[in-house]
């Protein structure tokens, strides 16, 4: 039957309406839908890569933050400590420095209460001899008026120095 | 009674009233016959049904008050002893039997040879066919479809180019998913990785190309309507654009397994009998892919001629009571067939392409290179 006779002139057309087609749609159809398909594609999941990323970047971040600030907590902790013991220890040693100061300028003064005590046992030493030999000089004055006392006296003197140089 | 059934009986009447006109009066036969039928004289179902799903020299679109209405359309032959014409078909799709123009005429379609094609007489007095290169129609809804292929592609093309990492509008997203459709679901698992790109705009243009003909094939009216791709000169231009691809473009392994397979040398030498066998399935399988869209998309159309043409076989055989009483089955049932055809269009689409990717895909096979191979043993040594 024709029906199963594939007709020359319908071949033809076919052959060249389809290339045709073909052609245009290969050329300028098919290839700019798969491109910007892909491009699309490979865009959205390098995105979805760049966020991933960030969010792993930034949960890295917080986690920094927190080593941080659990650092600066202990550091501050640490510097108080360490300035609480330098407070007590700067304490104790004004203190000893202030004992120590202190016996030291009473035991100075001690040494020079004694020193100004023996100058003024001197002083009064010698101030009791002047004074004594004042007496002495008036009362002998007064006694060795004749002289025979005087010899007597001298005597008296020479015997004493005799007895001393013995 | 519930509404929906309303529905159905509204939808009924109004395919009805749209189908009726068509089947009772576009014949695409000759002139006679036409006349023979609206003076009442028998229904000629046999070239009711096959002046349908054949082509025809003419576009006929309705008729208004026992008038046919046909596009006119040009025929080109070359005459075997008098060289080219070309005019319009007007001029010879209404001859009177006995009558030609220039020579031609349109043999009657009860005639052995030639039924239903132009032909002219020879100095010998016989009917022959001269090299006919009429744009038909066919040819017409063949570039029909065609043309609406580029309108519809090309436009969301160019969009894309213009402006690739946009978000793509309705009408961009329509086309990306026919096109991811196919690409994604037959192309890329068919064909190796690297070189499905090679191959991907054949495809895609062989399945949107199959996949509109057998839909505007359904579609009743001007300037659908043409039964394209169950036309056996299209299919087995598909077939033969598919062995092209499968074989020219094939890869060496592919040949090498064809003409010299891993057989037993008795098989190869000294009648080279699996070399005769591959090389006839290398033509076997395109064979397979033109009969089957040819078949399918033929038998869909002539159930629903059939269905129509049995309104009037027994309006004619039992007045015309019983054809309007059996038309209702008929009409049920050509929905439900239309509604069949729908489907079998994709599947056919689907079914030409995925076994066209199918055959490129294995025709694109490499070899399993001998590195791997010589890679395995040194591993294996070092392990052991």
């Amino acid at each position: 039957m024709d029906l199963f006779l594939p007709e020359s002139g319908l071949v033809i057309w076919m052959l060249i309406a389809f290339l045709i087609v073909f052609a245009i749609l290969a050329k300028a159809g098919w290839p700019m839908i798969m491109n910007a398909v892909d491009k699309r594609n490979q865009h959205i999941s390098d995105a979805m890569l760049a966020a991933k990323e960030a969010n792993e970047a930034l949960a890295g971040v917080e986690q920094k933050r927190k080593e941080v600030l659990a650092d600066t907590q202990a550091e501050q902790l640490r510097i108080m400590k360490e300035s609480q013991e330098l407070k007590t220890q700067i304490v104790e040693e004004a203190k000893e420095q202030a004992r120590k100061e202190s016996e030291k300028i009473i035991a100075e003064a001690h040494t020079r209460i004694k020193k100004e005590q023996d100058e003024a046992m001197v002083q009064i030493k010698s101030e009791v001899v002047a004074l004594s030999f004042s007496i002495a000089e008036k009362l002998l004055k007064k006694e060795l008026d004749d002289k025979q006392a005087q010899s007597d006296f001298i005597e008296k003197l020479l015997d004493n120095s005799k007895n001393i140089q013995a | 009674m519930n509404r929906p059934f309303w529905h159905i009986i509204i939808v009924f009447t109004a395919i009805a009233a749209l189908l009726l006109p068509r089947v009772a009066f576009s014949q695409t036969v000759s002139a006679d016959t036409v006349a023979s039928e609206s003076k009442g004289k028998k229904f000629d179902a046999k070239s009711f049904i096959f002046g349908h799903t054949g082509d025809s020299y003419e576009f006929h679109v309705t008729e208004v008050k026992g008038k046919p209405i046909n596009i006119a359309l040009p025929v080109i032959v070359k005459s075997k002893e008098r060289g080219w014409f070309v005019f319009s078909s007007k001029h010879i799709c209404h001859l009177h039997p006995g009558e030609n123009y220039k020579g031609f005429f349109i043999q009657s379609q009860d005639a052995e040879k030639h039924a239903g094609k132009l032909v002219e007489t020879n100095g010998k007095g016989e009917v022959i066919r001269p090299f006919d290169l009429s744009f038909t129609k066919n040819a017409f809804g063949l570039f029909f479809c065609c043309a609406f292929l580029l309108v519809f592609f090309l436009p969301a093309a160019r969009q894309y180019k213009k402006n690739p990492m946009g978000k793509p509008n309705r009408y961009q997203g329509l086309v990306e998913w026919l096109t991811l459709m196919v690409l994604d679901g037959i192309i890329k698992p068919s064909i190796n990785e690297k070189k499905y790109r090679k191959f991907a705009p054949y495809l895609l243009t062989v399945f949107f190309f199959i996949f509109f003909n057998n839909l505007f094939g359904l579609i009743p009216f001007f300037p659908f309507g043409a039964n394209v791709t169950g036309n056996l000169a299209v299919t087995m231009v598909l077939a033969l654009i598919t062995y092209f691809f499968v074989n020219v473009l094939g890869s060496k392994h592919y040949w090498k397994d064809i003409l010299w397979p891993d057989v037993p040398v008795f098989l190869k030498v000294p009648i080279p009998l699996m070399p005769i066998i591959e090389l006839v399935s290398t033509l076997t399988k395109p064979f397979a892919l033109m009969i089957r869209l040819f078949a399918n998309i033929l038998a869909g159309h002539i159930i629903i001629m059939v269905l129509m043409a049995l309104i009037f076989i027994l309006g004619g055989m039992y007045g015309a009571g019983m054809g309007l009483g059996i038309s209702f089955i008929s009409i049920f049932m050509t929905i439900f067939m239309t509604a069949l055809e729908m489907l079998v269009a994709y599947i056919q689409a689907y079914v030409f392409t995925m076994l066209s990717a199918i055959f490129i895909g294995l025709a694109q096979e490499e070899p399993e290179k001998p590195k791997e191979k010589k890679q395995h043993i040194p591993i294996q040594q070092s392990s052991n």
